[in-house]
């Protein structure tokens, strides 16, 4: 930071993926910046300038967010969740087993936030139809796949969960 | 990319708001869910000095029934609003407008009174709750006033807010039985926003004449648009679909849109008749019960 922004720098009490931070930022810094560079936790992707990508998608205090368009400071005191914060001791998350069983990845940079979109939606809805998947996705867009295989990687893990 | 430099404040009250609001006038704005804000100065469209966090201030949120109203905080995301088991049985067409509004993760942010205060021509909210007949509370150094929606959006992100007052609550009359609300709309393939869209309050009586009709069109102009024409037509008709359809052909009545990148002016115009005839049918159909 540079002097001015050392006078301004805000303190924030954060909780990632399980683990409390607290420290100082700018204002203006966004929460997917301090994530893959104060934390360095780069799972989360900058994808876009217009907040419609969804790539930086995380979930903030249990809703799924999207990271560019909420400052730091904002998040102080909340609970956020990466998508390093999926797996559990090298087990993967079922939905990130269902992206490798159908394919649901291609170049893997609209991944992340797909996957953290889909966690979101099965956690109130465990047997989504296609429609809803797709509903459930207007806020991840996807230049690779066409969406086919990303569809059927979260309804294959809907059904992995729920077994 | 990224904003450019600012104070922030996280403010504890409203009050505590008012007063830095006061303090740094024209240099300062108020921040909510800041899906609105923060895109804007991400692209420096917008460049406030001072930010003014009113997103933890307790007792701004929440969907309640006061009296004959719905009392809505204004710090109510939309996604809640979509989900209210009150709105929906009240509202539909207010659940429908909130959930229409960008995306999943958008409606897990944005706030109601965000939506309210910054007036975009092209969202979902002004123009629902116009027809819907809501009245907004704001707050300031003199003390509270309610202003209707249709005294409260004056222009493209203008609205009668002073700049040192805060909007706190929507209140939404709990409409009679009898009624029906509905919500339609042409979202931008890319963006989401509205091309067009039409919100209505409807209420009949059990003959099935139409008793009244507020209808509200986005999308045509700087702001929602009262379809007085459509309502005129309507009201002491009974509702059948060509009644419908005849009141709905004058939506555009007095408006005066402009061609766009995405479309022509007739096209809105156009497409504005075919969204308030769905939408007065949808409300017709819920007031029939």
């Amino acid at each position: 930071m540079t002097g001015e922004a050392e006078r301004m720098a805000v303190p924030i009490s954060v909780n990632v993926n399980g683990v409390r931070h607290e420290t100082e930022v700018e204002p203006r810094l966004l929460l997917v910046y301090f994530l893959r560079e104060h934390l360095g936790l780069t799972g989360t992707h900058v994808g876009c300038d217009t907040s419609q990508c969804g790539a930086c998608t995380v979930h903030f205090n249990g809703r799924a967010v999207k990271s560019c368009t909420i400052l730091a400071v904002q998040a102080n005191r909340a609970q956020i969740t990466t998508i390093e914060g999926l797996a559990h001791e090298g087990t993967l998350h079922p939905i990130q087993e269902g992206f490798r069983e159908k394919h649901g990845a291609q170049c893997g940079y609209c991944t992340p936030g797909m996957i953290m979109s889909a966690g979101y939606l099965l956690q109130t809805s465990p047997n989504p139809t296609d429609e809803e998947i797709k509903h459930a996705l207007e806020g991840n867009l996807c230049r690779c796949t066409g969406y086919v295989n990303i569809v059927e990687a979260i309804k294959w893990a809907a059904e992995r969960i729920r077994r | 990319m990224f904003p450019a430099s600012f104070e922030y404040f996280a403010a504890r009250s409203v009050e505590e708001a008012i007063e830095l609001l006061t303090k740094h006038g024209e240099d300062a704005k108020l921040l909510a869910g800041g899906h609105s804000l923060i895109p804007a100065m991400k692209l420096r469209l917008a460049a406030p000095r001072y930010l003014i966090d009113i997103g933890q201030v307790p007792g701004l949120s929440g969907v309640n029934v006061d009296g004959e109203t719905l009392a809505i905080g204004a710090l109510t995301v939309h996604a809640d609003i979509a989900s209210s088991d009150l709105v929906r049985q009240w509202l539909p067409g207010l659940a429908e407008a909130a959930s229409v509004i960008g995306d999943v993760q958008v409606r897990n942010r944005g706030t109601i009174g965000g939506s309210v205060a910054h007036a975009d021509p092209a969202a979902d909210f002004p123009v629902i709750l116009t027809a819907l007949g809501a009245s907004f509370v704001l707050v300031s150094p003199s003390g509270r006033r309610t202003l209707s929606a249709d005294d409260f959006f004056i222009d493209f992100f203008t609205t009668a807010l002073k700049p040192n007052e805060v909007l706190t609550e929507i209140r939404v009359p709990l409409p009679p039985s009898g009624s029906g609300t509905a919500y339609s709309k042409l979202p931008h393939p890319a963006s989401g926003y509205v091309v067009v869209s039409a919100g209505v309050l409807l209420s009949r009586q059990p003959s099935g004449q139409c008793l009244s009709a507020r209808v509200a069109i986005g999308g045509l102009g700087s702001g929602p648009l009262r379809a007085k024409a459509t309502e005129a037509v309507l009201q002491g008709q009974p509702l059948t679909a060509e009644a419908i359809a005849a009141a709905a052909a004058k939506a555009a009545e007095g408006a005066n849109p402009d061609d766009d990148l995405y479309t022509s002016a007739d096209y809105k115009r156009h497409v504005a008749a075919v969204y308030a005839r769905r939408a007065i049918e949808e409300a017709a159909r819920r007031a029939a019960g």
